[in-house]
């Protein structure tokens, strides 16, 4: 593996139907690091994964993962999608689950061997699934699935880990849970992580490095350089200011203009 | 010209009139239900629904009973079936209808042994899996109108909530909609006009006109109204010309063997569908009014 | 019981049973119920039209179900897949009514080919069936785990390269194979609801896939090998028997379920471990 970033973003542009959804955007992410992508429902984050995962056309622009042009049957990256509806008629256990991540692709029935599963026992620990890893696993809860598929996707010891908004819907104490298991995880590994959210402040502790996505374009850089008055005001288009307030970094747009967008995650709370 | 379209005898056959008047009839009333069957993905279930009234058809036939009454009771009975062995989720669904298909052809197969070994008349078989729409009694015509009145009478009792269960269940059971009931309901709405239609048209043209007109309007419009009547006019369209096909082609072979009309009214819907999937001008259409959108957007920037 | 034409029905019928617990185990787990149903009973046409060409029915059979899987896999990327399904199917039986009025002799052809005619095999049938079924289990088998991961999580199989689609159609073909080499000596409702009944029924029973699989073929054996032995001794139709029994086994499993659901915790319908 070259010492060069994991994955390189390089000048990307995606349209559908005539709209720039991904406007020139780059960005690159590093081996071993946690970087977070964020912006509000809606600006992109999905089709950039899409494309990073070689699953959206892209129409302009190239994207590298190793520093090489991704082709489409390149193992080298986990994937948990934003939702799953894991059907639970399916007789497959937690376990194997976990295991498909490792084998899925291998033509026929051969036997896991010792090895193998023992790999899949030490991963259902990592991620804290060893009560329920011989339930099916379409009938575990929300969270519960969440880490199977996060196991799921490490198993095969990819180089860099694309989780498509994982905390949202959960509480905050489950999100605090999933942040610190992902970011020990990704650690253990050596697995560099592109996760996406609309809201930054439960991901500063952990993010080495920030994609800050709005209107189609990027911003990124560690939170010091981006989440600032002047690079997001630029990024924006009009004037945002960014305070901060107990360790915490909240994005606000100033009201003047009657045609501004508020970012959605903007909305300035005093807990 | 009109000679041409129009074979001799082609507006004073009695037989057709019946065709046509009952085949729109038909098309209409399966035409909007289908319109909801294919939004609540139970396609599968409104074509089993043909093979379980057919069931019906063999089963009186055995017992002497008129058609009319084995094909509707089967329906019926097969549509509850399947809603009391159905689950929620959507592939549990088709499991349930396979299961409940699959008594009911089986079911069929023994009918029609105990038929065959009865009577010797094999003709029963024939009948009751390709009914044509030129051997229809002009008596059927007031029975088949009134029962459409009825399914259609029911869709309309239930129409917004159908609709919201439809769209979200949770959301209609957070109104306070009885979903199941709903559901339920509509599956009887379903295998009546199911069971008329493949009475009346057949079972390959019960499906056709239930699945076709309404999986084709759905692709040309997104407004509810409008793929109703989109649905009713295709309907009507395809088994009018497929009449008019089947009645001309007896004089297209020197053999004057004629093709079927269940033939030419299935090419036509299946034709429509898939002229649907093509239509490149309202997605033109489509592009231009985002470019709009977007060329709007960018001013107020 | 055993001897006579009653071998090759025994034999025969064993075949048709793995095939059908095969292939149906993953008819079941992608919910393929309506296109498992629509292959055999479409493919009919082809016959029809063979018959009245005058070519061996085996090769119309092939080439409709074969038509019919490519069909259906093509359009259902555009369209709603069971509407698109119901379509292929009412085209395919259109035609078949086209092509019968065409021919003179058609009503017991109809009859055996959508109830078969299991007692009238003869020995020269086996060989092309058995052959026919191998390819089948193989091909089963050679995606055995590509099919289980693409039916519970499409969007992941995709990420790791795995083509969905792909394997989509290609589980489609499976199922015109299996149908090409079935319908005309079992009919196409017998292995429609040899696909349904024992497949629902063993995925009620444990939580593990290989274990399901195996249940799977072997409650379509003893579906098959009773509904046989019924029919010998009743003389009604096999396909009459082997579609009750396959309901019956349906039943059992949701009984099973039920009774599992009501003797375990409440909270966690299909859970496995007790000791948590």
């Amino acid at each position: 593996m070259s010492n060069g970033p994991v994955l390189d973003v390089d000048h990307v542009s995606v349209a559908f139907a005539g709209r720039e959804v991904l406007d020139d955007v780059s960005f690159q992410v590093q081996a071993s690091e946690f970087t977070g992508l964020i912006g509000s429902n809606g600006v992109g984050k999905t089709t950039l994964l899409r494309s990073v995962l070689g699953l959206q056309r892209i129409d302009r622009g190239e994207i590298r993962v190793n520093g090489a042009p991704l082709s489409r049957h390149a193992r080298v990256l986990g994937y948990v999608p934003q939702k799953v509806s894991l059907d639970p008629d399916v007789p497959v256990r937690a376990r194997d689950f976990v295991a498909l991540g490792l084998d899925a692709h291998r033509f026929g029935f051969s036997r896991r061997t010792k090895d193998e599963r023992q790999l899949v026992e030490q991963m259902l620990m990592d991620v804290d699934a060893e009560r329920f890893a011989d339930t099916r696993v379409g009938s575990l809860s929300g969270g519960e699935q969440q880490r199977i598929l996060i196991a799921h996707a490490l198993i095969s010891q990819p180089s860099l880990l694309l989780l498509d908004e994982p905390l949202a819907n959960l509480d905050p104490k489950s999100v605090e849970e999933v942040v610190s298991l992902l970011h020990r995880v990704a650690k253990d590994h050596g697995v560099a992580v592109l996760l996406s959210a609309h809201e930054m402040n439960s991901l500063l502790p952990v993010m080495d490095r920030i994609v800050y996505l709005t209107n189609g374009r990027a911003a990124s850089g560690t939170t010091d350089e981006v989440v600032r008055s002047d690079v997001l005001s630029t990024l924006y288009g009009h004037h945002v200011d960014v305070l901060k307030l107990h360790g915490r970094v909240f994005v606000v747009a100033q009201p003047s203009e009657s045609d501004v967008e508020i970012p959605e995650h903007s909305t300035l709370t005093i807990e | 010209m009109a000679t041409f379209l129009f074979e001799p005898g082609f507006f004073s056959s009695g037989p057709v009139h019946v065709a046509l008047v009952i085949g729109a009839v038909s098309a209409v009333v399966t035409g909007v239900v289908g319109v909801f069957t294919v939004l609540r993905g139970q396609s599968f279930a409104g074509h089993a629904l043909t093979d379980v009234a057919t069931t019906g058809g063999s089963a009186s036939f055995f017992y002497g009973l008129t058609p009319l009454l084995g094909f509707l009771g089967a329906g019926v009975l097969g549509a509850g079936a399947m809603d009391l062995v159905g689950v929620q989720r959507l592939r549990g669904r088709d499991i349930a209808t396979g299961v409940v298909l699959g008594v009911a052809t089986g079911v069929a197969a023994l009918y029609l042994y105990l038929d065959t070994t009865k009577s010797a008349t094999t003709g029963a078989a024939q009948q009751v899996l390709f009914g044509s729409i030129f051997t229809l009694d002009s008596s059927t015509i007031p029975v088949v109108a009134v029962l459409s009145v009825v399914t259609l009478a029911l869709i309309a009792s239930i129409y917004r909530p159908l609709l919201l269960s439809s769209l979200s269940a949770d959301l209609a059971a957070a109104r306070g909609i009885s979903v199941r009931a709903v559901g339920l309901l509509f599956m009887l709405a379903l295998a009546i006009s199911v069971g008329l239609s493949s009475i009346a048209i057949g079972s390959i043209l019960s499906t056709a006109l239930l699945i076709g007109p309404a999986a084709t309007s759905l692709r040309l419009t997104r407004s509810l109204r409008r793929a109703f009547a989109f649905a009713a006019v295709i309907g009507v369209a395809a088994t009018w010309l497929g009449v008019l096909f089947a009645y001309d082609s007896y004089y297209w072979f020197p053999s004057s063997q004629g093709l079927p009309v269940s033939f030419f009214i299935v090419l036509l819907v299946f034709l429509a569908y898939v002229a649907s999937g093509l239509h490149p001008i309202p997605r033109a259409l489509k592009r231009a009014r985002l470019d709009g959108h977007a060329a709007a957007a960018q001013r107020v920037r | 019981m055993f001897s006579g034409f009653m071998v090759n029905a025994w034999e025969i019928g064993t075949i048709v049973a793995v095939v059908g617990g095969v292939v149906g185990f993953f008819v079941v787990l992608r919910g393929a119920a309506f296109p498992a149903h629509a292959i055999p009973n479409g493919a009919f046409a082809g016959a029809a039209g063979a018959n009245l060409l005058g070519v061996n029915p085996l090769i119309g059979l092939g080439v409709f179900s074969l038509g019919a899987a490519l069909g259906i896999g093509r359009l259902t990327r555009r369209g709603r897949a069971d509407a698109v399904t119901a379509l292929a199917l009412v085209m395919m039986l259109a035609l078949g009514a086209a092509f019968l009025s065409q021919s003179t002799e058609y009503e017991p052809e109809i009859f055996s080919l959508l109830f078969g005619e299991i007692l009238g095999v003869s020995r020269g049938q086996i060989v092309p069936v058995a052959v026919l079924g191998a390819v089948c289990v193989l091909f089963v088998g050679v995606l055995y785990r590509r099919l289980l991961l693409t039916s519970l999580a499409p969007e992941i199989a995709a990420a790791q390269g795995l083509r969905p689609e792909l394997v989509d159609t290609a589980f489609l073909v499976v199922i015109a194979c299996a149908t090409t080499m079935t319908v005309p000596v079992v009919g196409a409702l017998l292995i429609f609801t040899l696909m349904i009944g024992p497949p629902a029924a063993a995925r009620c029973f444990t939580d593990r896939a290989e274990i399901a699989f195996a249940l799977s073929v072997a409650f379509a054996l003893v579906t098959v090998w009773v509904a046989l032995a019924c029919s010998y001794v009743s003389d009604w139709p096999v396909g009459f028997y082997v579609s009750v029994f396959s309901a019956a086994w349906f039943a059992a499993g949701r009984g099973y379920l039920a009774w599992r659901r009501h003797t375990s915790a409440p909270s966690r319908p299909w859970g496995s471990s007790p000791d948590v």
